[in-house]
């Protein structure tokens, strides 16, 4: 039954997907109210995927496609938090394919993949997962954010007349949005790696630095602090922003991929 | 009417042009009497404005070489001139003068702005005496039909102005305008315009610097906001998000290094500058830095085109009114060239008429009272029939642009001299007598 769900959300998040690639050619107020009821609509029926999931008792924590479905749900639930404030639909542009390709991912082919190793503090996993999903959520948003910060700067500058009437909105208003995601998304990420390497110490006595997953997961957290840190100290946007966000997340998928190789972090074929 | 008009506007030139050609202020008067004693031209004014700069003359006959007055006075080669020049005569040239005082020809349609630069240019190159009759009456009648342009249509009305559009500006890259800082550099009207906007807005506070502080510190007054010293303004500027400059300076006073200090200073937040100066005040190479916004009156001119279409019906009512202004005032002028030229017709015959009458009169003999009136009433009657065509079918050509033409001939198939021979007092009767 959960699958159904999953499917329902992903035809919503369909019709989303639509306006995301629309929106970047025109304006059309119409449209992006279709893309946000029919992305509230998918949230429900995600939000019901999960519930089941969690009711039945048959979460598997570290499924593969239940985390990819997490973090859809995740990523969704940002894009909403922000469309609560700023009345702005436009980092939809970002997440919505995002959330799209999440999503296909999990609703396809659901085979319940486990970790290899068994466990011993499953509270901590728990922890772990969600702390990272909601950093990842974080920086998919800061990662669309800083995108579009550089199409509505590059949009001011070659002063059209069409800026006037984009759908993006203001350039300090997609700042903050990326700002904000960011200052969220770290704290997060920083607590969902040290919950993770509580569980690898506690699961397998030590970290292994070594290991694909982990020194990716590092080099993600380090891309993740210069982007924080160069913000803050030097209010670094635009262009060199944009330039590390996407180092960040191209970081972030690698780390992802990893787990497709790792020896230690693995959801293992079934 | 012998009207030539010569300029470049934002439409034909590039502000880069435009800045060579800019003619400072204290300048004007030289220049209008420069214009006046060029070869071909009998009266002549000019208008230097940020958007336009034209030069209008009443000529000695009808083609003075304008263009080698541009060459001569601003050291522009042809190559690069000429491309962007727009030149009118006559009727074409009336009708521009009307367009341009009426506003229909400005970046802002229906801005009010314009009208008062054309009355100081006017004033300017009339207090020099190089506007005399003929531009005094154009000018005064492009006056009168920009108050009927502005009270029977809506074109001025409509809140679309420089100042407005560098609000929707800013609040693009700012979003809320809510405790920005406008620094004002250069008091001037348009400024303090776009600053009034601003604060409007949202804007909380202000800042102004000018070389002359006293200015400064009035406009600050004003606004409740602080003057700077001009001295003090690249260690200030860095507070605001939005500076507006309108400097007369000859140069950019913004250049790339400022801008790069700015930015350090303010942590890479963006800036936004509004450069309504020409030539000028931000270097192009500043405006390329990340984080600061430029838009110079040509950048604006494209934004508030957008919007020209809202009032496209307005201005279509006003163009029809000047059309109609054109009409009439052509008319009227021609109507006066070709007065003289009847006034002598007329009295080139009655001097034949009195002259055939002395000439015969001995040989009449005595005349009764009667004969009298009767050999006067028909040679009155004679040099009548003789004129009516000729009177009418002037009359007629002055209705149409071929008044000249026709005055030409009548003057010399009668051998009527000189043109303007007439004094103007006799030009009052005109008509068949019959």
């Amino acid at each position: 039954m959960s699958l159904l769900w999953l499917r329902f959300a992903l035809g919503c998040y369909f019709i989303s997907l639509i306006y995301a690639f629309v929106a970047l050619m025109r304006t059309s107020d119409l449209f992006s109210r279709i893309a946000l009821h029919a992305a509230s609509l998918g949230m429900v029926f995600h939000f019901v995927s999960l519930v089941e999931l969690f009711v039945s008792g048959q979460i598997v924590w570290a499924s593969v496609h239940n985390g990819e479905s997490l973090l859809a749900f995740l990523s969704m639930t940002f894009f909403m938090i922000i469309y609560a404030i700023y009345k702005t639909t436009s980092p939809g542009v970002v997440v919505f394919p995002v959330v799209f390709f999440l999503t296909f991912v999990a609703a396809v082919d659901q085979q319940p993949v486990l970790l290899t190793q068994y466990v011993s503090h499953k509270g901590w996993l728990v922890a772990h997962i969600v702390l990272i999903f909601t950093g990842y959520a974080a920086l998919v948003l800061s990662f669309g954010a800083s995108l579009l910060y550089l199409l509505q700067e590059r949009r001011l500058k070659a002063k059209k007349a069409s800026s006037l009437i984009s759908f993006l909105p203001a350039l300090e208003v997609i700042d903050q949005i990326g700002y904000r995601s960011l200052l969220l998304g770290f704290p997060f990420m920083t607590l969902g790696l040290l919950t993770g390497s509580v569980v690898a110490v506690t699961t397998y006595g030590h970290v292994d630095f070594l290991d694909p997953k982990i020194l990716l997961s590092l080099l993600m957290w380090a891309v993740y602090m210069v982007m924080v840190f160069t913000r803050w100290n030097s209010g670094w946007r635009g262009r060199r922003a944009a330039v590390l966000a996407t180092c960040a997340f191209v970081a972030a998928l690698a780390a992802w991929a990893a787990n497709y190789f790792s020896t230690i972090h693995r959801f293992a074929a079934s | 009417m012998r009207y030539q008009l010569i300029g470049v506007n934002h439409k034909s030139a590039p502000l880069e042009v435009r800045e060579r050609l800019a003619i400072p202020e204290s300048r004007v008067p030289d220049i209008c009497r420069d214009l006046a004693a060029y070869p071909g031209i009998e009266e002549g004014m000019v208008i230097s404005t940020c958007n336009r700069v034209e030069i209008v003359t009443h000529t000695v006959n009808g083609s003075a070489d304008l263009r080698g007055f541009l060459h001569q006075n601003f050291h522009l080669t042809a190559d690069e001139l000429d491309a962007h020049l727009y030149e009118f005569r006559e009727k074409e040239a009336v009708r521009h003068v009307f367009r341009v005082a009426s506003s229909l020809d400005s970046m802002v349609v229906g801005e009010a702005q314009i009208l008062g630069q054309v009355k100081e240019a006017y004033a300017t190159a009339r207090a020099v005496g190089a506007v005399r009759g003929q531009l005094d009456q154009l000018f005064s009648r492009a006056f009168a039909v920009a108050k009927r342009v502005r009270t029977e249509t809506a074109v001025g009305s409509s809140s679309v102005s420089i100042a407005s559009v560098a609000v929707e500006l800013a609040k693009k890259i700012f979003g809320s305008l809510e405790g920005k800082t406008v620094f004002i550099v250069g008091a001037g009207k348009m400024s303090e315009l776009a600053a009034r906007h601003l604060m409007a807005h949202g804007c909380t506070s202000i800042f102004v610097s000018n070389r002359t502080f006293d200015r400064a510190a009035g406009l600050a007054r004003k606004f409740n906001g602080q003057a700077i010293k001009f001295d003090d303004l690249y260690n200030t500027c860095d507070q605001a998000d939005i500076v507006i400059t309108s400097t007369g300076s000859p140069y950019a006073i913004f250049k790339r290094e400022h801008g790069e200090q700015f930015l350090a200073r303010r942590k890479n937040r963006p800036m936004f500058f509004i450069d309504i100066a020409v030539p000028r005040d931000v270097s192009p190479e500043m405006a390329k830095l990340d984080g600061i916004f430029t838009y110079d009156i040509d950048d604006l001119q494209q934004a508030v085109s957008s919007h020209v279409a809202d009032r496209r019906n307005e201005a279509e009512l006003a163009e029809a009114i000047i059309t109609g202004e054109v009409e009439s005032f052509e008319g009227r002028l021609h109507t006066l060239d070709v007065v003289p030229t009847i006034v002598s017709l007329q009295d080139h015959l009655e001097t034949i008429r009195q002259a055939e009458i002395d000439r015969v009169r001995g040989r009449l003999g005595h005349l009764t009272a009667e004969q009298e009136i009767a050999v006067e009433a028909l040679t009155r009657g004679i040099i009548n029939k003789v004129m009516h065509t000729p009177i009418t079918t002037l009359k007629t050509a002055a209705k149409e642009s071929e008044a000249t033409t026709v005055v030409d001939v009548v003057r010399r198939l009668f051998n009527l001299g000189e043109k303007d021979a007439t004094p103007p007092e006799k030009k009052k009767e005109v008509g068949t007598r019959r």
